[in-house]
C-alpha cells in the first residue's frame, strides 16, 4: 500500500520537474523518469502487458526521438524562451483551477469504495491478446495503416523541401 | 505476482482518479507557462499518460479488459503523433531557426 503512496509522490515530483526545469534536456529525463514510475504503477495494477509496451513504446522510442532532436537542435539554456512572469503565473492559476475543479468534481460523484481486484489476471498477456485478436481485431489491423501513415508523414515532412532548396 | 496484487488491493480507486488529476493539471500547466514547443510537446505526453493510466485503473478494478486494450491503442496512436509532431517541429525549426513558438504567430492571420 504505502508502495502506491512512494510511486505517486515520485510521479507527481518528475512531472513538476518537466514543467520547471529551465534546460530542455533534463526536462526530458525527468519525463523518462516520470514513465518509468507509470511501469512501476501498471506493474502495480497487475497489467504486466502494458508494462511492458509502456517501457518500449515510452522510455525506448519516444524518448529516443524526443532527445535526438533536442541533440539535432543543439539548444541550451541560454537560448531557452522564456515568458513574462505574469502569463506564467495566470498559466499556474488556470491550471489550479482546473485541478480543483476535477477535484470537486471526484468528491461530488461518491465513487463506491472498490478496495478488491475482482479479477486481477485481466492484464496478463494471455487474455490481452485473447481479447485482442477477437473483438479488437479490426481495430488492430486499421493501427497498422495508421501507423504506416504516421511513418511516411513524418519522412515527407521532415525531408527538405526541393523547391526551396534550389530557388 | 500474489503478494504484488494483494499490496494494490487497499488502494482506494478515488486516489488513483486523484493521482490522475494532478498529473493531468500538471501537463496543462506546463502547456500554459512554457514557450519551448519540444516542451510544449512533452507536457501533451504527460497528459496522455495521466489519461492511460486512469483507464488502466478502471479496467482493473472493474475486471474488464476492453480498457487495457484501449490504452494499447492509445500509446500506438500517441507513437504516431509523436513522429508527425516531432517531424513538424524539426520543419518549424529549419525555416524560423528557432522553436519559440511565438514566432508562429503568423498563423492566426
Amino acid at each position: 500500500m504505502s508502495l502506491f503512496y512512494l510511486v505517486a509522490f515520485l510521479s507527481i515530483l518528475f512531472s513538476l520537474l518537466v514543467i520547471f526545469v529551465k534546460n530542455p534536456v533534463y526536462s526530458v529525463l525527468a519525463l523518462i523518469a516520470t514513465f518509468f514510475t507509470f511501469t512501476i504503477h501498471y506493474i502495480l495494477l497487475n497489467a504486466q502487458f502494458l508494462a511492458v509496451v509502456n517501457f518500449i513504446v515510452y522510455m525506448g522510442a519516444i524518448m529516443v526521438l524526443f532527445l535526438f532532436v533536442l541533440m539535432l537542435m543543439n539548444l541550451n539554456k541560454d537560448t531557452e524562451p522564456v515568458k513574462s512572469n505574469l502569463l506564467k503565473i495566470i498559466g499556474v492559476v488556470a491550471g489550479g483551477s482546473l485541478l480543483v475543479t476535477l477535484i470537486g468534481a471526484i468528491n461530488a460523484i461518491q465513487t463506491s469504495e472498490v478496495s478488491k481486484l475482482p479479477n486481477s489476471d485481466i492484464g496478463l498477456v494471455e487474455n490481452l491478446g485473447k481479447v485482442l485478436f477477437s473483438e479488437f481485431l479490426l481495430p488492430f489491423e486499421l493501427t497498422s495503416i495508421l501507423l504506416f501513415t504516421a511513418l511516411v508523414g513524418a519522412v515527407l515532412l521532415a525531408k527538405k523541401d526541393k523547391r526551396t532548396q534550389n530557388g | 505476482m500474489d503478494n504484488i496484487t494483494s499490496t494494490i488491493q487497499v488502494v482506494p480507486l478515488n486516489h488513483y482518479i486523484l493521482l490522475s488529476a494532478i498529473i493531468f493539471s500538471i501537463g496543462v500547466i506546463g502547456v500554459l507557462i512554457r514557450r519551448n514547443a519540444i516542451i510544449i510537446f512533452m507536457c501533451v505526453e504527460l497528459m496522455l499518460n495521466a489519461v492511460n493510466l486512469l483507464l488502466v485503473a478502471f479496467s482493473a478494478y472493474s475486471g474488464d479488459a476492453s480498457g487495457q486494450v484501449f490504452v494499447f491503442f492509445v500509446m500506438a496512436l500517441a507513437a504516431a503523433e509523436v513522429a508527425v509532431g516531432l517531424a513538424i517541429i524539426v520543419m518549424v525549426y529549419r525555416n524560423t531557426s528557432s522553436i519559440d513558438i511565438n514566432v508562429l504567430n503568423r498563423l492566426k492571420w
